[in-house]
């Protein structure tokens, strides 16, 4: 993975960089030791590391503006960051920059039952943000994998999604207004409690721009309440053609479940081993959970497992209580670190239309021939966003590199039947380079000037999203 | 008028223009600032490129009618799940609404508070920049976090960035069944509360109305469920429970009157023909009642749990004092040429707000001939 040349003007200012902002920030808000900013190397994506400049920890939506605005006098790169979670590498500092970390804005401002919204510091974790309207039976419905530690500042980064969005959407759905620090340090306001945009949707572009526009330290938040109850069903076949079409006959049917998750046989092979939930040894396994009061849930599951018993499934488990509802869940909640277990594994993230399911499953499986590496399913099936887990040994040398390979190949094939290259874990460094194969260089363009505008100097998180020979002119201008 | 058909067409007819272009869908929606330019008519970028009924999208040329894309989706089952409103009784005025049109305006319906304004069912779109260059963005799946979100910042752009050739949605199933609760005689405050407590349930509200003055002259507060009528039945008796102690309530469950009674909430047909200006106002709804009643209004209608205020007011008057420190924002959605000359259409923005929206104006449109003006 390349990353930009460090400046070798700002590594020398960097004594001078860091007392300007110790001027302007709490002595223990600004880290500088060499051993203590290792914490801020890498994020999730942890093949890629680089200890930033410095690392800054500021508490107000003030000290945020305090500190962009020296950066941006000192014309040095900051890259923001949320909790860490990033899959992406959208956290990751070059040595040059300076890590903006939200994790001291952790406050509720306010929370309005009546209008439903919450208002609360970008630091905060999603889980978190659950836990503060959950006495009143309300809930924040993005609800990403890593919700228990990834902070609502990434989760609007990366315009997160999670299992539930088929029903409740993805972040930018739910995400109502912010408050956002310009690299100029000006604050500006953005959206609130009322729908929708007066002017341009400025709110829309700014969810999912992974800190290149600004950094984002206060969110409104739509909150809903509670469903009565929700119940899954867990569905087996012996072909994931077959799952596939099942997938897409429920959604006709008009149904709508809140979360339709997919895995095969790999998948479930392992995460039985790890997780023992009493999952069938078949070919594809579909979960599929609604909601609603007890009368309203046996409605919908009769309605889907009769479309189900059509396409001959080898089992079905429709849960009856909270105890088997968990069952049910238990693997599919395990299956990252139960394929960890057994391999280092690289997690894509791309999107497909879900109609061209079937075909991309079986490209996969003949890629993973080719290549000499083992995949695993696990996904989100009802809107298309596929989680191919690529199993390699980060031990053996080259293993790493043609695994990426390997994942180009299946984002280039989920590019070409008309999906995406990320449908939730955002471009970072990782899929950087091949955002070509998504757009022409007008499209990127476009995009790039967008940044141009938001951040003339482009000195927020500037080596990510676009490949770094389209964005070289202006990060170096 | 230029009158392409084709998108390369219509990349030409941009990058050869002279001067400043009037774009135009099928013209249902002359809102916004007036425009002085040549007319660039994109009602003839027309067809259903692709349905997939199975995977809930649908794409579509942005010239066609929305009128086409509707009978293709109910002939599934299936509809645009944000329910756009039908302009023209309001306006007065007529065509063919288009569907680059609804997305121009991000044009939204009732449902907009349980499935999203049409920014949030619009998956993708292609446009010509004001250079005449053919850009895309977003596709047609539901999540795509691929580079920058400029899907949501053309919706509602009103042709100032670009104009829209092709657009990609996520459709909905219709549901089998719907109910309406209604109740009547509440003042505004009272209806908002009641609203509020439907919305506050977990009984999933698709609408949440409130009419100071409805079709036979008195109050009333709808209240919409929509799902499979068993659960549709059982909601119904919930909400009657929950909300019993705001008044009578009666339920009416005939698709027709029920359809009917929202297409008079949507189109807000009670301004039709009505003299005056009529302005949108979105707030939140708690605060709904207070700014309606500053509004000095000669009509108010409350939709989205009270928090879109439709109001209708003498001609030629600045209805924005009203919002006064209260968070939101007001359009000017029906006015004579002349006073929308003179008034801010949309509501003004703080400084660094409107050189962020120059900005991006200057960087699709650096000549400055995409409905030049139209936004302010």
């Amino acid at each position: 993975m390349e990353m930009p040349t460090p400046n070798p003007d700002i590594l020398a200012r960097k004594a001078r960089i860091v007392e300007r902002l110790r001027e302007v920030l709490p002595r223990d808000a600004v880290i500088d030791d060499v051993h203590e900013t290792r914490a801020y190397e890498c994020d999730a994506l942890t093949a890629y590391r680089c200890p930033p400049l410095c690392a800054v920890l500021p508490a107000s939506t003030q000290e945020v503006s305090d500190v962009l605005r020296i950066c941006n006098e000192e014309g040095v790169p900051v890259v923001p960051r949320g909790s860490g979670t990033s899959l992406a590498g959208g956290a990751l500092p070059t040595a040059d920059s300076v890590i903006l970390g939200v994790a001291r804005l952790t406050e509720v401002l306010e929370t309005d039952y009546e209008n439903r919204f919450i208002r609360v510091q970008t630091g905060r974790t999603n889980l978190s943000v659950t836990g503060a309207v959950e006495e009143e039976d309300f809930f924040y419905a993005p609800d990403p994998s890593s919700q228990l530690a990834c902070a609502i500042a990434g989760n609007i980064g990366m315009n997160s999604g999670g299992a539930h969005c088929l029903k409740y959407g993805v972040t930018t759905n739910n995400l109502l207004g912010v408050t956002i620090v310009l690299m100029d340090g000006t604050v500006v306001e953005i959206g609130g409690a009322h729908l929708d945009a007066g002017g341009l949707d400025l709110l829309g572009v700014i969810c999912g721009s992974e800190g290149q526009l600004g950094v984002v330290t206060e969110a409104t938040l739509r909150i809903l309440r509670k469903p009565e109850g929700a119940r899954p069903v867990l569905m087996g076949f012996d072909n994931n053609e077959v799952a596939g079409e099942c997938v897409s006959d429920i959604i006709k049917a008009g149904v709508l479940p809140v979360a339709i998750e997919f895995m095969d046989r790999p998948v479930i092979r392992a995460t039985e081993a790890f997780a023992h939930a009493g999952y069938p040894d078949c070919e594809a396994l579909l979960i599929v959970e609604v909601e609603g009061s007890e009368a309203e849930i046996d409605e919908q599951l009769g309605l889907i497992t009769q479309i189900a018993r059509k396409h001959n499934p080898v089992e079905l488990r429709e849960s009856t209580n909270a105890e088997e509802s968990a069952k049910i869940w238990l693997g599919r909640k395990s299956a990252f670190g139960a394929m960890g277990q057994i391999n280092d594994y690289m997690c894509l993230d791309g999107t497909i239309p879900v109609s061209s399911l079937p075909y991309v499953l079986k490209r996969i499986g003949e890629m993973s021939e080719e290549y000499g590496l083992g995949v695993g399913n696990v996904f989100h099936a009802g809107d298309g966003n596929m989680h191919p887990l690529i199993l390699f040994d980060a031990n053996k040398p080259g293993d790493l590199e043609l695994c990426e390979r390997f994942g180009a190949d299946i984002l280039k094939l989920c590019v070409e039947v008309g999906g995406c290259l990320t449908g939730e874990h955002g471009v970072g460094v990782e899929k950087r380079d091949l955002m070509h194969a998504q757009f022409t260089a007008e499209d990127m363009e476009a995009q790039l000037r967008v940044k141009d505008v938001f951040d003339p100097k482009w000195l927020l998180n500037p080596a990510k999203v676009f490949p770094l020979d389209v964005t070289e002119s202006r990060r170096v201008a | 008028m230029m009158n392409p058909v084709t998108e390369a067409e219509l990349a030409e007819a941009v990058a050869g223009a002279a001067g400043p272009l009037r774009i135009m869908g099928g013209g249902t929606r002359p809102i916004g600032k007036p425009v002085a330019g040549e007319l660039l008519s994109v009602a003839g970028l027309t067809g259903i490129e692709l349905y997939e009924p199975g995977a809930l999208t649908i794409v579509v040329k942005a010239g066609t009618s929305v009128a086409e894309v509707e009978a293709a989706l109910a002939a599934e089952g299936q509809r645009l799940p944000f329910e756009p409103m039908d302009h023209r009784l309001l306006l007065g005025s007529t065509g063919e609404p288009t569907m680059g049109g609804v997305v121009a305006a991000n044009v939204s319906g009732p449902r907009r508070i349980q499935v999203g304004a049409c920014r949030d069912s619009l998956m993708g779109v292609r446009f010509v920049d004001g250079r005449g260059t053919v850009l895309k963005n977003g596709g047609r799946v539901m999540k795509n976090v691929t580079g920058y979100d400029l899907v949501k910042l053309m919706a509602g752009s009103y042709g100032t960035l670009g104009v829209l050739s092709e657009l990609s949605f996520k459709v909905l199933p219709v549901p089998e069944a719907v109910a309406v609760i209604l109740i009547e005689g509440l003042s505004d405050e009272e209806a908002v509360r009641a609203l509020s407590a439907a919305l506050g349930s977990p009984f999933d509200v698709t609408g949440a109305a409130h009419a100071p003055v409805g079709v036979d002259g008195a109050p009333v507060t709808m209240i919409r469920i929509e799902g499979f009528a068993d659960s549709v039945a059982y909601r119904a008796e919930a909400l009657k429970t929950l909300l019993a102690g705001f008044g009578e309530i009666a339920v009416e469950a005939d698709p027709e009157k029920t359809a009917a009674g929202w297409r008079w909430v949507r189109d807000v047909e009670a301004f039709a023909g009505q003299p005056g200006d009529v302005w949108r106002i979105s707030v939140k709804p708690s605060d709904g009642p207070r700014v309606g009643a500053a509004l000095k209004a000669q009509g108010l209608l409350y939709d989205w749990g009270g928090g879109q205020i439709w109001a209708r007011v003498g001609e030629g008057r600045d209805i924005r004092p009203a919002l006064e420190g209260v968070g939101g924002h007001a359009t000017l959605i029906r006015a004579s040429e002349d006073t929308r000359a003179a008034l801010p259409v949309f509501q003004p923005e703080p400084a660094p707000l409107a050189a962020i929206s120059a900005g991006l104006r200057a960087q699709f449109d650096p000549r400055g001939i995409l409905n030049p003006g139209l936004m302010g």
